[in-house]
Formats: structure tokens, sequence, C-alpha cells
């Protein structure tokens, strides 16, 4: 009953809200023949968590990787704060950007730079202005919210998979980003640090009221953090919906990922 | 063959391309001083005990090899003049940026290729950072002006070991050594030699670059990129030595 409750107010809050990421007709071949995305279309509304799930290869990080401009789409419309992100100049993306924070599999650290200076190096980048204190007071309270905070003076290379993907979480927070993309957040942790960071996501979306993709394998990480699931199968989506709808889904393979 | 022959063709206007946003993003700011002037530190100090080793040897080995020789000929005395002829005009500016090749080529191929194929790039393109202003111009730039600086360290350190070269066999007093280099050298001796060596430090640098930024996702590549940096860099310096010795033959 009270699930049924949780889904109604997800549902409702979905729906009133704006679309914050609209994609329309998004198609991306790679090579001669390798269509990986072939008319995906899907809408984000402000606030929301959508969690996209595939099989490998089915197109997911690609899509996510075309709302930055990482990957330049064969054909289709991304509009992103309502400006279409594929026609915009580099120093007009670049301030789209700023507000897209973007998790990568791997943390992607810069791998000569302390947590520090990964923190303060993306945060100097955009804010020239601030003091010493004053960057030194974001670094801090980004490791805080993602509680590394002791892990300010290390090397990526002295961090397990679970706390670079966390100072990647920092990184990407200390911009305060209106959107984040994650790209499959929990993949290759145990159970319980995918269970932490599952929560970390969820937590941060409450603070900062943040908009979300996520992608990834992880149906507890599904459950936990989407406010809609879309499904995704060789470039289409196939199926959307709460993870309660998708649960019971007439389409059995759609049906395979919650078994 | 037709198809490697188109791919080699690509590669190179894919180059001429990166060659050509360095030209563009070079005097677009910001400027990244800290890090440029830490790759000077990395390209320039670091590669300091290796070109000194390396200027020594080839000093007292062409010392030692063109002695007998000018014996022969009774020409002893013009040895020292020869020895620093040869260093500053050919050997050392060749023989040092062939090992900036092999050291700072592959070493920025690879830095780079590992930050691409562990998203590094991609993450501070994302992060609206400008990849090609921080890792690209910095490194070409350091390159192109540590190298020059390399190449005359080579030839002092090639001096002293031709100095030593012919002590071993006679005894000449170093002032005298000195002057009799002095007076073989003009200064259109060292200008074109000067002048090549700053193309030699801005194709080490690009190529490295070029060939770290464009390394496909694997780790398989970083390994191929470094390799690719070192044997393109070390033949384009042989061409570019080749088209500078025509032109300094043509005006000089």
């Amino acid at each position: 009953m009270i699930k049924e409750e949780e889904n109604i107010e997800k549902e409702s809050k979905a729906k009133s809200k704006s679309p914050i990421i609209e994609i329309k007709d998004l198609h991306k071949t790679f090579g001669q023949d390798n269509h990986v995305l072939k008319g995906v279309n899907l809408t984000v509304n402000k606030g929301e968590d959508l969690v996209i799930l595939g099989r490998s290869g089915s197109g997911k990080s690609v899509t996510i990787k075309c709302i930055v401009g990482l990957i330049e789409p064969d054909k289709g419309e991304i509009k992103v704060f309502d400006q279409n992100v594929l026609h915009l100049p580099k120093n007009e993306l670049n301030e789209v950007r700023v507000k897209i924070g973007f998790l990568f599999q791997s943390g992607a650290l810069y791998d000569s730079m302390s947590v520090r200076e990964n923190l303060v190096f993306t945060l100097r980048k955009h804010k020239r202005e601030l003091s010493s204190e004053e960057v030194e007071t974001e670094v801090l309270e980004a490791l805080d919210n993602v509680g590394l905070s002791d892990a300010i003076d290390k090397m990526p290379s002295e961090l397990s998979g679970g706390m670079r993907k966390r100072i990647g979480l920092a990184r990407t927070l200390i911009l305060k980003p209106e959107i984040i993309l994650y790209d499959e957040p929990t993949t290759g942790l145990d159970t319980i640090t995918s269970r932490e960071i599952s929560e970390l996501i969820l937590d941060i979306k409450h603070k900062r009221k943040t908009t979300s993709i996520i992608i990834t394998h992880d149906m507890a990480c599904a459950k936990l953090t989407a406010d809609r699931i879309m499904v995704l199968k060789e470039g289409v989506i196939q199926a959307e919906g709460t993870y309660e709808e998708l649960e019971k889904s007439e389409d059995e393979w759609v049906r395979s990922f919650f078994e | 063959m037709i198809l490697n022959l188109k791919n080699t063709f690509e590669d190179i206007g894919n180059a001429t391309l990166f060659a050509k946003q360095f030209f563009k993003e070079v005097f677009v700011p910001p400027y990244e001083t800290k890090e440029f002037l830490k790759q000077c530190y990395f390209i320039g100090y670091k590669s300091l005990p290796l070109v000194a080793i390396t200027g020594f040897i080839m000093g007292l080995v062409l010392t030692l090899q063109s002695r007998p020789t000018l014996v022969k000929f009774g020409a002893e005395s013009w040895l020292p003049g020869m020895v620093a002829l040869s260093l500053i005009r050919e050997i050392a500016p060749v023989i040092t940026a062939l090992i900036c090749a092999g050291k700072i080529s592959s070493g920025i191929g690879a830095e780079l290729g590992s930050m691409k194929v562990t998203e590094q790039i991609d993450a501070m393109e994302v992060s609206a950072i400008n990849p090609y202003n921080y890792l690209v111009v910095t490194r070409i730039l350091a390159c192109t002006l540590m190298v020059p600086i390399l190449v005359f360290f080579a030839d002092a350190v090639g001096i002293i070991g031709g100095y030593i070269g012919i002590n071993i066999h006679g005894d000449v007093n170093f002032y005298r050594y000195l002057t009799q280099i002095l007076q073989s050298l003009e200064f259109l001796d060292l200008f074109p030699a000067t002048i090549k060596t700053f193309f030699f430090g801005f194709f080490i640098g690009m190529i490295g670059c070029y060939k770290g930024f464009n390394a496909s996702n694997g780790t398989e590549s970083v390994g191929k990129a470094a390799n690719s940096a070192v044997v393109t860099a070390s033949l384009t310096i042989f061409i570019i030595d080749m088209v500078a010795v025509q032109i300094t033959d043509l005006f000089f």
C-alpha cells in the first residue's frame, strides 16, 4: 500500500515537472554497419532520476555521451535546458557542460594528481576568482558529501574502485551541476559498496535537487534510485515505466532484467 | 598495399589538422603557464643526464675515431675545429633529437594514450576544460623550447668529451683547445643548426601528442601509441634534417 502511494507520488512528480533533457530520433553508426542507436527518443524531467537499462552494446553509454557532446550523433536532436546542444558553438556548449556532471565508469580521476588536486584543478578552471581558503572549503565540502574527507592527500593509485568512483563523484559535484549523468556507477563493485554508491546517488538527489540519468546493469541500484526506467534494446527504447510496472511487463525480454 | 597507403595519407592529413589546431589554440587564453613550466622541467631538466652522457660519448668517440686519419695527413691540429663543427652542425642536433624522440615523444604518447584510454581526457572535456590547450599546447611548446637548449648542452658536453679524447693521446691545454674551436666556427655554423632544432622539438612534441591523443580504446593501444610516436618522430627528424641541410646549402 505504502509502495503504491510512493509510486503514484513518483509518477505525479515526474509528470508535473518540465523536461530538462529531450532526445528525439537519435541515430549513431560506428564504422560501416555498426548501428548502435536507431532512433532513441527520451525525455527527462526536472528533478527526475531516469535509469536506462539494457544489455552491453545496446547504446546506453553512447546515448549519454551524445548529451555532453563526447560523441557526435549522425542524426537527431538533443535539447538540454531548451538548447540544442548539437548545434551549439564550443563556448556555449561548455557553458551547458558546466551544468552537467558526468561520472565515468572508472571514475576517470587524473592519475598524475592527488585527490585534492583533482578537485582543485576542476574548480580553479571555472572559478578563478575564489581565494585559496574558499577553494579548500569547497573541496572539503565535496569530499564530505561522498564521505571521503580523509582521502584528500591520497593519489588515485592508492584508492579502491569504490573510492575512485566516490572521488569522481565529488569532482563532479564541486561544480554544482544541475544534471548528473552516471555511467554504470556500481559496475565492478561488491554488493555493499554498490549499495553505498546507490544511496549516495539518492542522497545527492535529495540534497542538491539534481536531475539524473543512470546507466546501470545493477537492478538493486535501479530499484533504489529510479523514478522511471527505460529499457534499451538494439538501439531503440523497448520499454518504459516504473520499476514495479516493468517488473510485471508482458514482454519476457524486459522481464528477464528483473528476475 | 593501397589500403596501407590510404591509411598513411589519412594519418598525415589528420596530423596536419592536429598541428593546425595547435597554432589556433596557442594564442588563445587561458594560458596554462604552470603546466607549461612543469613540462619544461620534465622534458628539459629530467633529460639532462641522458643528454650529458650521450653528448660526452659523442665528442669523445668522434675525436678518437677521427684522430688516426688526421694524423696520417699531418692535420692533427684541425681536430678540435673538426670535432666542434661536426658536433654543432650535425651530430649533436640529430643525436639529441633522436634521444628526445625515444624518451620524450614516447613518454608523451604513452601518457596521453593512457589518459585517453582511461577516459581522463573525456573527463576534462565534459568538465568544460579544453584538454588540447592544457595537455597538447603545453607539451608541444615545452618541447619546442627545451630541445634546442638540450642540443646546446649536448654541444658543450660533446666539446668537453672531445677535449678529453684529444688528451688521451696528447697534451693540449683547454684554453688552446677552445681557441682553436672558436677560430674554426662562424655564426653561420650555429644559426641553421639552431633553427632546425626548434623544428625537431616541435615535431617531437606534436607527434607524441598526436599519437597519444588518438589512441583507440584498450590498453594495447597505449603501447602502440608510444611505439608509433618514437618511430614516426625519428623518421621525421631525419626528413627535417635532410630538408634543412638542402636549404642551408642553398642560402648559406
